[in-house]
């Protein structure tokens, strides 16, 4: 369980003071895909880092496990963040290490022996679909490949949960659905507490059972994402599915489009499908 | 024309050839012990950077400004004021031996910023990454900052060796031995312009021999 009671950020800029959280309490339980959606500067980011304490939140405290957390520092901080594992809008992955090295660069941080590292690692791999490409480097790789290669990575280390930052945001549509797929099978098959960080109201309408909605750094509506879906409360929650509803629409209407004209022979449909799985 | 070449050889070939060696083994050596020297600088003044892996700003400035220091202070005085100095640690100021405290002097702090250079162009990514992997501040180094600029760190090598070339060559006239000082020797104050002109082609071919294998390596471990 990941428990953030009134956490507050505030960082000091040259032009004064900019507070990124403002009291923000927030529980996810254990085997939750909890969403956090809000536009851009709505202080996601510095949230998401403050539950691994790559920011240190000015007040307020994070507990992972009923264990506070919030001060620890060295060892302990190392040891704990290994637990979490997390995965990037960039991807993050090292350009001069290939797929199966990014995977075990966890393992190998905890001086596990390398057999065994790369054992764990083609599990993972393969986990994500990509053993064939474990020789690959990331150059080599498409945005979503690399994307799963960064979520063996993240699970590497068995952690108990995993932070999304914006972990779809740079790829297309398709492949964020076989992204979100893949983070749901993660959660079902390997009870991965995940937290999902996204401006896309549509990764947490596939993916979350929770949501809340952050805005001018504080939380403004939370609940199971159902509820929150059915009676938003709020004006900025009420916007970002309006946006949702609009883009779905439009992207129903591109598919339509790509089906009829693909529908035109039996191979070009066949083709489409497999497009479709591939990526 | 064959003749010539062979007379030529019979005469200087043996001492070309030894003052190649010298100059190469003085600048390798320095180069090596200049880079275990800038690293580390390079290293300390990266990690202490505000908004960096440990922000420390007096350390990262009195670091930085001693390193500006030691590359604005013209080689040759450098050389100079390194006398004592070289004869403490070496035993003398002159020959290969008395000119490899002198270039690892003056190298380090240009070795420290081409260093620098190289991490910057990791990206910050990576390094987030591997923090919220729970990478401590030396795994980050060993296995970030210096394994992902390493076809970067070759570059820069092969810059400060041909750089170190040069003012190797420089020693040479005042007493470093190496190729500079067969040039100066003979081909200056004797008017052997052959022998110059020998001199001369060898350093050229060496510089592009360390450029062109250097490009060849970082080109093949560059995964980018």
């Amino acid at each position: 369980m990941i428990e953030l009671r009134h956490l507050s950020k505030t960082f000091l800029t040259k032009e004064g003071s900019f507070e990124a959280l403002r009291d923000i309490s927030l529980t996810v339980e254990d085997g939750d895909i909890h969403g956090i959606i809000g536009v851009s500067g709505a202080g996601k980011s510095t949230l998401v880092r403050c539950v691994n304490l790559l920011e240190k939140p000015t007040s307020g405290s994070v507990l992972i496990d009923g264990e506070d957390v919030t001060n620890y520092s060295g060892r302990r901080l190392l040891n704990l963040r290994g637990k979490i594992g997390m995965i990037f809008q960039d991807f993050s992955l090292f350009a001069q290490r290939n797929a199966l090295a990014n995977v075990i660069f966890p393992l190998q941080l905890r001086r596990d022996s390398r057999k065994d590292a790369a054992k764990r690692g083609m599990e993972l791999l393969e986990l994500v679909g990509l053993a064939h490409k474990a020789k690959s480097y990331p150059a080599q790789l498409s945005g979503g490949q690399q994307q799963r290669v960064a979520i063996a990575r993240a699970l590497a280390n068995h952690p108990s949960y995993l932070l999304c930052d914006e972990a779809t945001s740079a790829l297309d549509s398709l492949t964020t659905d076989a992204i979100l797929q893949l983070l749901k099978t993660i959660n079902h098959e390997l009870g991965v507490t995940i937290l999902v960080i996204t401006h896309e109201m549509k990764v947490i309408e596939t993916i979350c059972n929770k949501v809340a909605v952050l805005d001018g750094a504080q939380i403004v509506e939370r609940g199971k994402t159902a509820d929150v879906f059915a009676q938003p409360e709020q004006q900025i929650t009420q916007r970002l599915l309006g946006q949702a509803m609009a883009e779905a629409a439009a992207q129903a209407a591109a598919e339509s489009a790509t089906a009829v004209s693909a529908s035109t022979t039996l191979t070009d449909q066949l083709a489409y499908l497999e497009v479709k799985s591939d990526v | 024309m064959f003749d010539f070449l062979r007379d030529f050889i019979d005469q200087y070939g043996d001492l070309l050839v030894q003052s190649s060696i010298d100059t190469l083994l003085a600048v390798s050596l320095a180069t090596t012990l200049a880079y275990i020297l800038g690293i580390l600088l390079a290293v300390v003044l990266k990690i202490t950077a505000p908004g960096s892996l440990k922000p420390q700003v007096l350390i990262n400035s009195v670091i930085g400004w001693i390193v500006n220091m030691g590359r604005s202070i013209p080689f040759i005085i450098l050389m100079v004021i390194l006398i004592p100095l070289s004869r403490m640690i070496v035993g003398t100021s002159l020959g290969v031996l008395g000119s490899i405290i002198p270039l690892t002097i003056g190298a380090a702090p240009f070795v420290a910023r081409i260093v620098e250079s190289s991490f910057e162009e990791v990206p910050a990514g990576s390094i987030e990454a591997a923090q919220a992997f729970g990478a401590s501040t030396f795994q980050i180094i060993w296995k970030v900052y210096l394994r992902e600029s390493l076809p970067s760190l070759i570059r820069g090598a092969a810059i400060t060796l041909i750089t170190l070339i040069g003012y190797q060559a420089i020693m040479g006239a005042f007493g470093g031995g190496g190729l500079g000082d067969v040039a100066v020797r003979f081909g200056y104050h004797r008017y052997k312009g052959d022998v110059m002109v020998a001199a001369v082609l060898i350093l050229i071919v060496l510089v592009q021999l360390i450029q062109s294998t250097a490009d060849l390596i970082a080109r093949k471990i560059d995964k980018r």
